[in-house]
Parts: C-alpha cells; sequence; structure tokens
C-alpha cells in the first residue's frame, strides 16, 4: 500500500442530551461546513461521501436517506453508508483512496439519542431468539463486564471513578462535552449504584451529536493547512454470547491494534469506552503503557452521541497531531455490547 | 489498480416464508453454497462484508452483530452496508474495494433479507415527525414514475406484461427462484388484477426470505482457481436526493452517471453490442426498458423497442435476467448481490438452465431508495 491518506479536518456538534431537533440531521449540516472550512475544501470537490448511523436510533427505516438530502447530493455524488458507527465509515473511505477510487472523502455520523429510551433500543442489538426477549439493557450488560473484572481484580470501583474523575477534569476544556468538572473520588464513590458495580459516573451520558471528518491522500492532503497522516487503521469483531467468551478481556480490540501497527509509544490515546471498567480493560488490550495520555477530550464518558462517538475519537486525535500537542495518537472506536467491536486508527506527524 | 474477481457465488432457495431456518441459518446456507463454488475454506477468507437493507425488516439492530460468529465474522473485520435496495450490489462493490486497495487477498460479501421475520410493510409506514406521509407502500410510489415512462416513450401497453412473462419463464429455469411460471403468458399476466395502474399482480415482485453470498479474491487468489472465476472489470456507484425540483424520475442522473462511469472504467464504448447479459434490478416490470435507456443500452424512449422485439430474451440480442430477476425473487437486502453474483455466475459458465451460451461480458445492476442510490459492476470471464 503506497497511498498515503491523512485527516485534513474534522468537526462535531455539542453533545447535549436533547439537540432540540426534530431529527439527526439537523444537527449534522451545519458540522459538515464547518468540517469542510477546515480542510479548505468545497462540498463539489469531495470525491467520496460515507456516512454512519442507525435506523433504530431514529426509530424509522431508511433513516440515513434524509442525511443524503440534507448534503447537496446534485450533482450525483459517489456515496456509501454504513449501519455502524461513523469510524467504519471512515474505514471505508480510507479504504477507497486506498485503492485509488478517490482522492478526497467526508465521513459524517449522526444520531439522536434522545428520540428514545438509548439503554432499552440497544437491548435489541442481542441474540433475537434467546436473549433480546429477555430486556437486558445496555447499561446491565456493561455491569456483567464490570462485575466480572472487579471480581478478576482486573479493575477495581475506585480505579474506574478515577477514570471518571481525570475524564470529566479534561472536558472542562472541550467545549462539545456535556459533562465537566472537578469532582472528588470519595464523593463519587460514595454515590449510589446505578447497576452494581456501575454508578452515574461509571457512564456515559446520553447524547445526541453529529461528527464529520475530512480525509484526502497524498499530495492533495500537503495542500491542506493542517493534516494527521494515517499510519494504520484496522477493525475486529468478537463473538457477541456474553457467554461465550472471557468479558475482561478483549481480543477483538488487541487484535485490530496489532493489525494497524498501533506502537507502544504513542502520546495521546482517544479510546471510546462509553464505561469506565471499558477504557482500563482496553487500556490492557491495547496495550497502553502509563506515559500514554488518554482522552485528553474527556471521552465518550463526558459526551456519548450514539454512530458518532468513534468518529469523534479518531477526530480528537487527529487533533492533537494536527495541533502538535503529539506526535503520535490514536482513535479508538467501539460497537456492540460489551466491546463486542473494535477499531483503532493510528495517526501520525509525519 | 490491483485486479479482483468473483471466486465463487451462493445463494439460498427464496421462499416467502424460510421458518426451516434463522437468520443465522439462511445466511450460512448462502455462505456455504458460496465456499464450496469458490473452492476456499473458512482459513482463507481475510474479512465479511455484510449487507441488508432497514433492521426494522428483522426486527434487530444491527444483527450483523448477533450473527457474527454464524457469519464466520469472529476475529475478523466485519463491516455493515446498508444503502437501501441497492445494499446488496453496493456490499459486492465495497468488498472489491477491500481487495483493490491491497487490503485483503479474499473477503467473503454476504447480503440477506428475512421479510418474515417481522412485518416489512409496518417498517415502511412507521411516520417519523414533520415528514409528509406518502403511504402508498413501494408500488404506489413508483406506478406515476411508470405511468410518465408510458406517456413519453408512447410505449405500448403490453410491454410490461412482456417482461414479465420473460422473467417468470426464467425464473422456472433457476432452482433456486422464489416464483417459477413456465405456464405464465401474456393473456394471464394481463388478466391479473391490477394494483397500482400501471401495475398488475403478476407484474410485481415477491415478498421474499433469502440470502446470497459472493468470494472476491486478488488477481494471486483468482489464480489459484481451478475453475473460471468472473473478472470484476469495473463498479460504480452514485447517489442523488429523494426529491429535488428538477429530479427525472424515469431517468435518474444519479444511474445515468453511474453506468457513464462503469462504462468507461470497463472500456464498453458500446454496451450493447459489447455485453453478452444483464442482470438488472427490475421490481416492477415495467422498469426493464426503462432502466435499459438509463443505462445506455438504448437511446431514451427506445428501450421498449428491444423488449418488443424479444431482444432480452435468452437467444436476444441483450438477455436481461435470464435468473428471473427481482419478479421472481425479492429477498429485498439480497436482491442487488443477487443480480451481481448472477452476472459472475454467467460469465463463468455456472448459471445451469438459464446460462446464456458463449456469455463473456456481464452486468450486475441495483438500485434503492426512490430510485436515487445506485450501484452496479461488469464481469468478464478475461
Amino acid at each position: 500500500m503506497s497511498t498515503e491518506v491523512a485527516v485534513i479536518g474534522f468537526a462535531q456538534a455539542p453533545c447535549l442530551p436533547s439537540a432540540g431537533t426534530t431529527s439527526g440531521v439537523e444537527t449534522l449540516v451545519p458540522v459538515l461546513g464547518r468540517a469542510l472550512a477546515e480542510a479548505r475544501l468545497d462540498r463539489r470537490e469531495v470525491d467520496f461521501w460515507c456516512s454512519g448511523s442507525s435506523d433504530y436510533l431514529a426509530g424509522r427505516a431508511f433513516s440515513f436517506v434524509n442525511a443524503v438530502d440534507a448534503i447537496g447530493a446534485y450533482p450525483p455524488i459517489c456515496e456509501s453508508h454504513v449501519e455502524m458507527d461513523a469510524a467504519w465509515a471512515c474505514y471505508e473511505a480510507y479504504v477507497q483512496i486506498l485503492a485509488g477510487e478517490a482522492e478526497t472523502a467526508l465521513v459524517y455520523g449522526f444520531g439522536k439519542s434522545s428520540a428514545g429510551q438509548l439503554r432499552r433500543v440497544l437491548a435489541l442489538q442481542l441474540d433475537p431468539y434467546t436473549v433480546a426477549p429477555l430486556w437486558p439493557d445496555s447499561v446491565s450488560v456493561a455491569a456483567v463486564q464490570a462485575r466480572c473484572a472487579v471480581d478478576a481484580g482486573v479493575v477495581s470501583e475506585r480505579a474506574m471513578a478515577e477514570v471518571a474523575v481525570r475524564s470529566r477534569a479534561d472536558a472542562r476544556a472541550n467545549p462539545y462535552s456535556q459533562v465537566s468538572g472537578v469532582f472528588d473520588l470519595d464523593d463519587l464513590l460514595a454515590g449510589p449504584y446505578l447497576a452494581d458495580p456501575l454508578r452515574g459516573h461509571d457512564c456515559a451520558p446520553v447524547s445526541d451529536g453529529a461528527a464529520a471528518l475530512v480525509l484526502a491522500a497524498g499530495e492533495r492532503a500537503r495542500r491542506a493547512p493542517r493534516r494527521a497522516w494515517i499510519s494504520g487503521m484496522a477493525h475486529r469483531i468478537d463473538p457477541q454470547g456474553l457467554g461465550e467468551r472471557d468479558l475482561t478481556e478483549v481480543p477483538s480490540a488487541s487484535a485490530a491494534a496489532q493489525a494497524a501497527c498501533l506502537p507502544g509509544d504513542l502520546d495521546v490515546a482517544e479510546l471510546h469506552a462509553p464505561f469506565t471498567h471499558q477504557e482500563l480493560l482496553l487500556r490492557a488490550a491495547l496495550g497502553l503503557g502509563d506515559r500514554v495520555r488518554i482522552n485528553p477530550s474527556g471521552g465518550a464518558l463526558c459526551g456519548n452521541p450514539m454512530f458518532s462517538a468513534g468518529l469523534a475519537r479518531i477526530g480528537a486525535a487527529a487533533g492533537e497531531v494536527m495541533s502538535g500537542r503529539a506526535r503520535t495518537a490514536a482513535g479508538h472506536a467501539t460497537s456492540g455490547p460489551a466491546l463486542q467491536q473494535n477499531l483503532v486508527c493510528v495517526l501520525e506527524a509525519s | 489498480m490491483r485486479r479482483a474477481a468473483v471466486l465463487g457465488t451462493g445463494q439460498t432457495h427464496h421462499r416467502t416464508r424460510r421458518t426451516d431456518v434463522s437468520m443465522a441459518g439462511l445466511c450460512r446456507e448462502a455462505i456455504d453454497r458460496a465456499l464450496l463454488d469458490a473452492g476456499v475454506d473458512w482459513p482463507q477468507i481475510d474479512a465479511v462484508v455484510l449487507g441488508k437493507a432497514p433492521d426494522l425488516f428483522e426486527g434487530v439492530m444491527m444483527p450483523e452483530l448477533f450473527l457474527a460468529e454464524a457469519l464466520g465474522a469472529a476475529g475478523r473485520p466485519l463491516l455493515r452496508v446498508h444503502t437501501a435496495g441497492s445494499v446488496g450490489g453496493a456490499t459486492a462493490n465495497v468488498a472489491t474495494t477491500l481487495v483493490r486497495a491491497g487490503v485483503h487477498r479474499r473477503v467473503l460479501a454476504v447480503a440477506f433479507e428475512k421479510q418474515s421475520e417481522s412485518n416489512a410493510m409496518w417498517a415502511l409506514s412507521i411516520q417519523p415527525p414533520f415528514t409528509a406521509p406518502i403511504g402508498a407502500g413501494a408500488g404506489g410510489y413508483f406506478a406515476p414514475h411508470l405511468r410518465a415512462y408510458i406517456r413519453r416513450s408512447h410505449a405500448p401497453g403490453h410491454i410490461g406484461a412482456l417482461v414479465a412473462v420473460k422473467d417468470r419463464r426464467n425464473g422456472a429455469l433457476n432452482e433456486y427462484a422464489h416464483l417459477r411460471q413456465p405456464d405464465i403468458t401474456v393473456e394471464s399476466v394481463q388478466a391479473s388484477p391490477m394494483l397500482w395502474d400501471p401495475v398488475r399482480y403478476d407484474e410485481t415482485c415477491p415478498s421474499s426470505d433469502g440470502a446470497c453470498a459472493v468470494v472476491i479474491g486478488d488477481q494471486v487468489a483468482a489464480e489459484a482457481c481451478a475453475h473460471q472465476v468472473a473478472w470484476i472489470r469495473a463498479t460504480a456507484m452514485r447517489t442523488e436526493p429523494t426529491f429535488f425540483a428538477g429530479k427525472d424520475h424515469v431517468n435518474p442522473r444519479a444511474g445515468a452517471e453511474a453506468a457513464r462511469a462503469l462504462w468507461q472504467a470497463a472500456g464498453i464504448t458500446d454496451p450493447l453490442e459489447q455485453v453478452d447479459v444483464a442482470e438488472i434490478y427490475v421490481p416492477f416490470s415495467w422498469f426493464e426498458p426503462m432502466w435499459l435507456e438509463n443505462l445506455g443500452f438504448a437511446e431514451p424512449g427506445h428501450g421498449w423497442k428491444l423488449v418488443e422485439a424479444g431482444e432480452t430474451r435468452i437467444g436476444g440480442r441483450l438477455p436481461v435476467n435470464p435468473s428471473g430477476g427481482v419478479l421472481c425473487s425479492n429477498p429485498i437486502g439480497a436482491s442487488g448481490m443477487l443480480r451481481f453474483a448472477e452476472a459472475a455466475m454467467q460469465v463463468m459458465g455456472r448459471a445451469g438452465d438459464h446460462q446464456v451460451p458463449h456469455a463473456r461480458t456481464a452486468l450486475g445492476h441495483a438500485y434503492g431508495g426512490g430510485s436515487q442510490f445506485f450501484s452496479m459492476w461488469v464481469v468478464s470471464s478475461s
């Protein structure tokens, strides 16, 4: 693979409990304009468009079609859509550029979680014949994983709370975050359980939001004001069955990291961990040492817009590189219950 | 650009209700046949791409997650594509890109729909707020476009029935087809009830459960095959909005531009001369002449003449839908991939009783949404 690909623009909407709009598309449209402006690219110069969203979040079939109406798809465009977090749309666009089928790509994701009860909606991702009829909601499934990890001594409730304290403090510098502030560790640990062993601070907020990211190949990327080169991107999935794997390990994350050639000496890693214990599991699975700065944006714990939160991790990691704060950074995305599916994108300054 | 080829194809028997299998079982039926046809086993598969139409059709959010292990994707990369009715074709195209980019050697592309798990009409009838309801179903939505085609092209009224007879008789030659009607006639089609003028009952696609799978490989993988493969000469995808001032629903610009890009990339200057067989997404009979024009096989207003002259039958100048097409089997998410797979089967010489003699170059075509998403590929025997 000789083609070089870089992130040259990124924008996101503020993470809000309710965006107050009729659809996720309304949240998305201004974000597209800002991402293109950062990349100094005109809409007509985009060779390939790729999006990630979910019909179930919107509560209707073909929900992504509304976005096609809104992005200005005329004259006709080259376009595709994944029913996944837009981090995987980013992967598809990256591969399009590697294949030489496009020189520039715009990736976007959007979701309006406030349209329903997210933890119940996500229960519909489980096996429809044997598991989903029991309605184990997404927070409870995460709590099962956290309980396994606590009992195995892999994580502790105190270490989990430390993740929340650090994330919320860092999120103060992120104008798009939904939760931020200075919190006392013992105060958090004195709070009630939401789903034992998870407390409120262990769980990401329910967010409406959207994000857009611009990719470009080699020379095209060098003409952009700023860029973060993608040195590797890969993803893997584990079997879903909650009793079929050790929930305290994340083999698909480890395999994705290996395939993406994730270096050990990263400056920054933006991890898509909607629960505190998942950040700790991911750090171990990805082999991240203590020197690696985790989630300077505050991460998904401070704003978790479904179907764009993973893309936003790549965008935040790229931002660290483009601003010069990091030489190497990684963006990570997850999907499915209990960290079932994982993607790793490695970004470098040169 | 790196070359890619279809190494093998597989599909299920398509029926109204496949209650004998789960979703996983349905997919595996197609996958196992595709692997066997390709002569490859699981260790040789590097990645899986799954396509299907709206999740509400089965009532499972992102079903690829619970299906991951059954799809053979555990420990591998799994992508889930959704581009409305064109998704089966788009899924094959994404898999092709993964190979062409040099990321993988062999990719398994799978598409399915198990409409009997839920209720497709219900899934399509949910009214989001602040959106004007159409409430017409697909037939009612497209019928005015077909009527506009007839008015514009001055096509005689029996063209639709001719297409239906051809496709249903072709379907009778296809052991996997949902509807197999060797005895259908123009008279019997014209005697069937009018559903959405000008579309009669016998000119309409069925609702099917079904799946399709293809194995796509790079040059090394293709040359390692003992059998004839289908070389992918070009792929194309184009999208336009559902509604806008000046939208041409009869001859959508996105479809015409996708076709132009496809022919150019494949080095085809005269599609009617240089393409031996076409699998075109025709859910209602009248779409055959419309898409023949949109694809550049005929000038605008003249597509119906190819149909009337019998040129789209097996044995004609351009056999269209020798498999029986969408009019015989319509597992929505898989319908596009079935078109792509049939095109590959034809140039591989593996289309059985519906084989077009000496087929060397074939088109696979799919569209979706309000005639706004288009995906297509051209495959050749060399």
